[in-house]
């Protein structure tokens, strides 16, 4: 028996309880799983059935016969949930690329370039690790109140584009690429720049992957900020949207037009996790708690 | 190209409990590599090799002195301005690209005059990549490569943009013992095949021996000895350089020269005519023994080893700085049979021939030249 | 090696300069403000005035009713949900290691709120647990059939609306510790395990004994941020309550923050930072303690 059966054997082994713990075991993951997916399962329901059919159930029906796309519709007519998205999107992809060209150079300039003071800065960049947005964000609201910035997509973004963070990551990740691809590139006479370009950030992609994705995630479910900064609706982003329909939107309480919105703001992100799990749950244990 | 050192020296700053000093890593370097030669940059680790190879390519500035390539001083130059080939141990290829791509990556840094069409690229590449035998392989990451073959790219990338000198830092350590010797023979086929001046930095002697032109033993950052392989091996300066070149290493015993005879314990081995008395230290290269029932020197016997062509007689003497004392011998000789009988801790004796034997000042280390017929 | 880049400092400076910019005027700078804000009273954030210095915003804040519910609030939502959602994480991860079939799906599924809008699906809850006049909802269902009374659990009474809160609290907290935590499990040498069994350990014992103490410094990463977490508690309760949290009673101290500085409460920058500094004062002191503690079992 080679030395892999035999690990196999020994694992099996391991994994003999008794029926009464397993179904003990599978009933509890199977509760969790339930009370996961059910917010999942009404919001698809609840946005299929038409305004009146759901008005009509004093006792919520658990399926419905007579699915209906009208609230759809709805949500993209009656309320601006179009202009939502595409502010969120253009705010997310701005936002992350800029970051990213941030971060990218100053990475490289504390991973791979030596000059006074670099460790002196470093240190006051992880410091700045331990600070919490709550107490930088009345000062930068003034700040962009001042610069006159409210409702405008740089007054969004700017605060944004820096991740102390993201940052630390991409640094201890360039720090993995050994010196002498360096020197190499070096003697072969490529510039600083170019080295970057062409031998770093191709080695540090599976990184900035990561950075990339969880930013994404951080962008598109930002509200908070937008929220200090926006109360002009053409600058809303999805979060604050979705806020401003159960607010004003909708005339009455139109519950499946507002859980329609709530199906098309969700899909994009759960569809980007679908993608990528593997990279957004490394990326997510690497490094992110939520908000 | 020629390339010369002048009084290269490079100390480097250290910060400790005792405060900031200097640490001199390479001492007034001073030495002449003609055209078209390999060199062999031989000594223990921290000796100072690298930081010479470093100093070459400019990857480092010199505290003081200069470097010529030929006629023209490189010493300020950056190293891209240089042209030199730096191949590393680790081999430091790109590893998200190709082999083709790393072939061809110091290439699309030429600029101006140098500046090549696509085309003369891909030529010149795959030139190189046959030179050194890869162009099966030019498709292929890094990661599906040996480490033999990983060499070969490494050396095809520093040989394509036919760098005036190639530099090579302990190309071979991380290479198997097979490969190793293959790759040496094959490091010197090509550099006969394109004739660039090369710098080989290693720590293993046998390796610089067998393929150097010229090795340069360096010691804490201070040059030993210069010299073609075999004359530095048949003539050390010194002590570090007679114990750090042959394997088996030499045999040091500590002798006194009397009345010019020199004495190892109280059997006096060999005739020293020139040498005034005083303290030495004598080396014995393990081929220098002749075992003699007459002979001079007295051992006890510890135990034989076979080594196919030869068998080594290992025995103890009380003035021998190593615990053992190492003679080859020459299977041929009738003493063989003698020898391989002697039983263990019984007296064995050799006599010792004159031009393995070396005699070193107690103090200084420094080679004593016994006067002896002729040499 | 060490190396001196070819183009001395000021290449690296270069390279940092854009991250030093942003970060110097909404990190640094508001830092500090922050800090001068606090003290100035009377701030008038039209006219850039102020009367004095001195410790008065701190002592209205302290003393404010709203400010007190929502450290109460606050407190309360900390206390329950972060042992809670640990433990319950602790629970499903260990089941989820133990099992081999659906273990890749489960993890997906289990994941997923990670991945959502805090306040969309904050939605769905607020519609399954709110009762209206056209319909109980949901939840209140089920609590009829077990045989209890409905109440509105939006607009309710205080436990319910704190159960809510808690609920969707762990809800969305969950995906993160259950993946710390299987991941952790996962990285336990299975070599133990088999050590354990040859001599005849019973499970709970090498689950007490060999696991829990070999994933323990996650469990206390979890704790700590879980507190840092729970304590910055506030687009949630707002996607269950609404934005008049105050109103609703439901307040947190980062929403006290918001609503001293914008909306219709808002416009008093220097009770926002005095309110915010002791926030970060409490997260601070609590993190501190966390250490401690969690240092001292660790090298036990």
């Amino acid at each position: 028996m080679d030395s892999v059966t035999c690990e196999k054997k020994i694992r099996s082994r391991q994994r003999e309880y008794t029926p009464a713990v397993r179904v003990v075991t599978y009933a509890l993951l199977g509760v969790w799983a339930l009370i996961v997916l059910f917010p999942f399962y009404w919001m698809i329901l609840t946005s299929l059935k038409s305004y009146s059919a759901y008005n009509g159930e004093y006792i919520p029906k658990l399926y419905t016969l007579s699915p209906t796309l009208q609230n759809y519709a709805d949500a993209f007519t009656a309320v601006p949930l179009g202009r939502y998205l595409l502010n969120t999107l253009f705010f997310t992809v701005l936002t992350t690329v800029i970051m990213l060209a941030v971060i990218v150079l100053a990475a490289y300039a504390f991973a791979r370039l030596e000059f006074r003071g670099k460790n002196a800065v470093f240190v006051l960049f992880l410091s700045m690790m331990m600070i919490p947005n709550e107490l930088v964000v009345i000062t930068n609201f003034i700040t962009i109140t001042d610069l006159d910035l409210r409702n405008s997509f740089t007054g969004l973004i700017l605060p944004s584009v820096t991740s102390v963070f993201y940052l630390y990551l991409l640094k201890e990740n360039f720090e993995q690429i050994p010196d002498n691809l360096y020197y190499a590139a070096k003697v072969d006479g490529t510039s600083d720049l170019k080295y970057l370009l062409r031998v770093m950030i191709p080695i540090a992609k599976p990184t900035l992957v990561t950075v990339t994705i969880l930013k994404v995630i951080e962008c598109w479910n930002s509200y908070v900020w937008p929220r200090l900064i926006t109360d002009d609706e053409r600058y809303f982003l999805v979060s604050n949207g979705i806020q401003e329909i159960r607010e004003n939107g909708f005339g009455r309480e139109n519950i499946p037009a507002m859980m329609a919105a709530v199906v098309v703001i969700s899909v994009p992100l759960i569809v980007l996790f679908l993608l990528f799990r593997d990279k957004v749950m490394e990326g997510v244990s690497r490094g992110g708690t939520k908000g | 190209m020629k390339v010369v050192l002048e009084d290269l020296t490079k100390k480097f700053p250290v910060r400790d409990r005792k405060g900031r000093g200097d640490v001199t890593a390479v001492d007034r370097l001073r030495f002449e590599i003609p055209d078209g030669y390999l060199i062999g940059l031989l000594g223990p680790s921290g000796c100072g090799k690298s930081t010479v190879l470093n100093l070459i390519s400019g990857l480092l500035q010199p505290t003081e002195g200069r470097i010529f390539f030929g006629e023209e001083d490189v010493t300020l130059l950056p190293p891209e301005k240089r042209g030199i080939g730096l191949v590393f141990q680790n081999y430091a290829l790109y590893p998200h690209l190709t082999v083709k791509q790393n072939i061809l990556f110091p290439l699309e840094n030429l600029k101006g005059k140098d500046k090549l069409t696509k085309a003369e690229m891909l030529q010149k590449a795959e030139e190189t990549a046959k030179l050194v035998q890869i162009d099966g392989l030019l498709d292929r990451k890094p990661a599906e490569l040996s480490g033999g073959q990983q060499q070969r790219v490494a050396i095809a990338r520093a040989l394509v943009k036919m760098p005036k000198v190639l530099l090579l830092d302990e190309p071979l350590s991380n290479l198997d013992a097979r490969l190793r010797i293959q790759t040496r023979e094959e490091i010197r086929r090509i550099q006969r095949e394109t004739k660039v001046t090369t710098v080989f930095v290693t720590h293993d002697q046998e390796e610089a021996m067998s393929i150097s032109d010229l090795i340069v033993v360096m010691k804490e950052g201070v040059v030993q000895q210069i010299g073609r392989p075999q004359e530095v091996y048949d003539s050390p300066n010194n002590l570090f350089v007679a114990k750090f070149l042959g394997t088996p290493p030499i045999n040091v015993f500590e002798g006194r020269v009397r009345g010019h005879r020199l004495y190892i314990g109280d059997d006096a081995v060999l005739d020293a005519d020139s040498v005034p008395d005083g303290e030495v230290y004598v080396g014995v290269r393990p081929e220098g023994f002749l075992m003699r029932e007459t002979g001079a020197l007295s051992c006890r016997m510890d135990r034989v080893q076979v080594m196919g062509r030869d068998i080594s007689v290992v025995s103890a003497n009380d003035a021998a700085l190593n615990t053992a004392v190492r003679a080859i011998i020459g299977t041929e000789s009738e003493v063989t049979k003698t020898a391989a009988s002697a039983p263990e801790g019984s007296e064995i004796r050799f006599d010792l021939i004159p031009r393995k034997v070396f005699l070193f000042d107690r103090r200084t280390e420094k080679r004593i030249f016994l006067e002896e017929g002729g040499q | 090696m060490r190396h001196k880049g070819f183009g001395g400092s000021l290449k690296g400076w270069l390279y940092l300069l854009p991250a030093l910019l942003f970060l110097g005027v909404f990190m640094v700078y508001p830092l500090i403000d922050v800090f001068v804000y606090s003290f100035e009273e009377g701030y008038n954030s039209a006219s850039q005035t102020y009367f004095g210095v001195g410790t008065y915003n701190y002592a209205y804040v302290l003393r404010d009713p709203y400010f007190l519910q929502a450290v109460k609030n606050t407190f309360l939502l900390v206390v329950v949900t972060v042992p809670l959602s640990t433990g319950i994480a602790l629970l499903i991860s260990v089941g989820l290691h133990s099992i081999k079939p659906l273990r890749n799906f489960l993890q997906t599924v289990y994941f997923l709120p990670y991945v959502t809008n805090t306040l969309a699906v904050g939605m769905v809850f607020m519609i399954l647990f709110k009762k209206t006049a056209y319909s109980d909802g949901l939840i209140n269902l089920l609590v009829t059939r077990l045989g209890g009374n409905s109440v509105d659990f939006i607009d309710g009474p205080y436990w319910a609306k704190m159960f809510v809160l808690c609920f969707y609290t762990i809800w969305v907290v969950m995906p993160f510790k259950i993946l710390i935590l299987t991941s952790a499990l996962a990285s336990v040498d299975p070599v133990y395990y088999r050590a354990a069994q040859v001599d005849g350990t019973s499970k709970l014992r090498t689950f007490m004994r060999i696991t829990l103490p070999m994933i323990a410094p996650m469990i206390f990463y979890l704790v700590i941020t879980g507190f840092i977490g729970a304590f910055k508690a506030y687009s949630d309760v707002v996607a269950l309550f609404g934005t008049n949290l105050n109103a609703a009673g439901m307040n947190t101290i980062v929403g006290y923050v918001y609503d001293m500085l914008y909306g219709d409460s808002g416009g008093y920058p220097s009770y926002a930072s005095a309110a915010a500094i002791i926030l970060f004062a409490i997260v601070f002191t609590i993190t501190c303690i966390n250490l401690l503690v969690s240092g001292r079992r660790l090298r036990r």
